[in-house]
């Protein structure tokens, strides 16, 4: 087995976490999610399958809009976006999303840009995948100071979509609305229970053993590093050349 | 009627108290207006970020000349978070209007109807929400049953300012498919656009360009501005430099900082 970098395995689990959609948002400055998006994408066609369209906001070549910056959310409300992703300043074990600010609000004592289009495009797109590579507890909070977009809503609340998963540098998390909460689905090369329970300020789920995150096979590697790191380029040169030349160190 | 002008002229549009209306970092920020804007003095400002703002938001911050900031967001995106409206910010020294993307977007539509909202999806347990005594939750009158939304009100800003490629000697602005700006200049009582160029030919005549003005009607006064977006980038023209907004964050990560790089000698662009 060749050996796969920490952020190849998070491209990796994004492609298969996106398998069935049509049509996948990117925010624009998301190499790793629009890298698993582009994955995906690859992966179909190889596969003789259509793969889903791509829209990266703020990229020319990757978005097809021309109705302003308000086609996106136009969009999304029609039911023509299946996949998204959301950060967060901070998240907590309810699923809820934190964008403005740590501390009492308005006069955050950490103001962080703002929510963005989160507190709707959080409950009309089906699967959001909520991603933060920094996986401590001053991000996975037990309850997020302001509340950007809520994990679930009440009965009777318009909502057709929400969160699915929550990956992180250390692991993967299933969403359960019904709890509502997070329960760990895998592990990644590298990384365990212990650590990752110490990392996070909320609760959740878990096997006694939980396993590891899969790995990609040699087809799906030599896909992301050829033609997926190509097209990455085009979008985000800098991450890409970073992606090579981490591999070229794991190579030599 | 458009009147040709430049930007310092341009600036005396804006009183105190105004409700003025700035893009997004990618449409066509028209960075040539700032100092004009920040020289003319005119306080107390209501800005309105369609939807997020970034650097000339955080100048105007800066400056002393903003009341509140309605917006999604504001950051100098890879260079950062934008430093001078953090700060004041902290200190409470301007009143935030938190919203998010597709309410700006939906105060501008009901405004462009002249409708007194617009109804919005989502929100509904959102700090947002809550924060926002403007917005109203109502039950949907054409439910069967109990269907809450929000109603967003509409947005009417006083100024608009923007800047774009090319307007044509009638006041016809090119605007492609940035249909945003469009959207803030229907909303907006005057609307001020800075260009790259102004051309001979009517952008009107033409059907493959025609699609992308907008009329005259809705302008009130356009100035030649060369690389007027700088150090923001414009669509189809050039890329943002982003070694200047990095040097900007730097520099305005303090109130002198701020000072001292506003006060250079007129920022050439590259």
């Amino acid at each position: 087995m060749a050996e796969v970098l920490p952020r190849e395995v998070l491209i990796c689990t994004i492609a298969r976490l996106l398998d069935g959609v049509r049509h996948v948002a990117v925010g624009a400055s998301s190499p790793i999610p629009a890298a698993g998006a582009m994955l995906l994408r690859a992966m179909k066609e190889a596969g003789g399958a259509v793969g889903p369209r791509i829209s990266i906001l703020g990229s020319v070549e990757h978005n097809f809009f021309t109705n302003g910056s308000a086609e996106l959310f136009d969009c999304a409300g029609q039911g023509r976006i299946d996949a998204f992703f959301l950060g967060g300043g901070q998240i907590d074990g309810f699923g809820n999303v934190n964008l403005v600010g740590a501390g009492d609000y308005p006069r955050s004592s950490v103001r962080w840009p703002g929510s963005f289009g989160s507190a709707y495009l959080y409950f009309v797109v089906p699967r959001v995948i909520l991603f933060r590579e920094e996986h401590t507890p001053r991000v996975f909070v037990e309850k997020v100071d302001f509340i950007s977009a809520p994990g679930v809503s009440p009965e009777g609340v318009f909502r057709s979509g929400g969160p699915i998963a929550l990956l992180t540098g250390k692991g993967l998390f299933r969403f359960d609305k019904t709890r509502p909460g997070f329960e760990l689905e895998s592990v990644h090369p590298g990384h365990d229970l212990a650590e990752i329970k110490q990392a996070t300020g909320f609760r959740f789920a878990h096997d006694a053993e939980p396993r590891q995150t899969a790995l990609p096979d040699r087809a799906t590697l030599d896909l992301l590093r050829g033609r997926v790191f190509d097209e990455l380029a085009e979008t985000y040169p800098e991450f890409a050349a970073q992606m090579r030349r981490d591999l070229g160190a794991v190579d030599a | 009627m458009m009147v040709l002008s430049e930007p310092r002229a341009m600036a005396k549009h804006i009183e105190p108290g105004m409700r003025v209306a700035l893009p997004v970092d990618y449409a066509g920020v028209s960075m040539a207006m700032t100092r004009p804007i920040i020289e003319h003095g005119a306080g107390d400002l209501d800005l309105v970020c369609v939807p997020t703002g970034g650097l000339q938001v955080d100048q105007l911050v800066g400056a002393g000349l903003v009341r509140t900031v309605e917006t999604s967001a504001v950051s100098l995106g890879e260079a950062g978070g934008a430093p001078r409206f953090n700060a004041a910010v902290k200190e409470g020294a301007v009143r935030l209007k938190d919203a998010t993307c597709p309410a700006i977007h939906a105060g501008l539509m009901a405004a462009q109807k002249g409708s007194p909202f617009m109804p919005l999806r989502g929100l509904i347990g959102t700090d947002l929400l809550r924060h926002r005594g403007d917005w109203r939750v109502v039950d949907n009158p054409l439910a069967d049953g109990s269907d809450p939304i929000v109603l967003i009100p509409a947005i009417k800003p006083d100024v608009t300012i923007f800047h774009v490629p090319m307007a044509d000697r009638f006041g016809n602005v090119w605007i492609g498919r940035r249909r945003e700006l469009a959207a803030m200049a229907y909303a907006s009582r005057t609307v001020l656009v800075t260009v790259e160029r102004i051309v001979e030919e009517n952008l009107l005549a033409d059907e493959m360009s025609a699609a992308g003005v907008l009329p005259a009607l809705y302008v009130t006064a356009v100035a030649r501005a060369p690389k007027g977006a700088w150090p923001y980038g414009l669509w189809g023209e050039y890329p943002p430099d982003s070694a200047e907004i990095a040097r900007y964050a730097k520099a305005a990560r303090t109130a002198d900082g701020f000072s001292a790089y506003m006060a250079q000698a007129q920022m050439e662009p590259a």
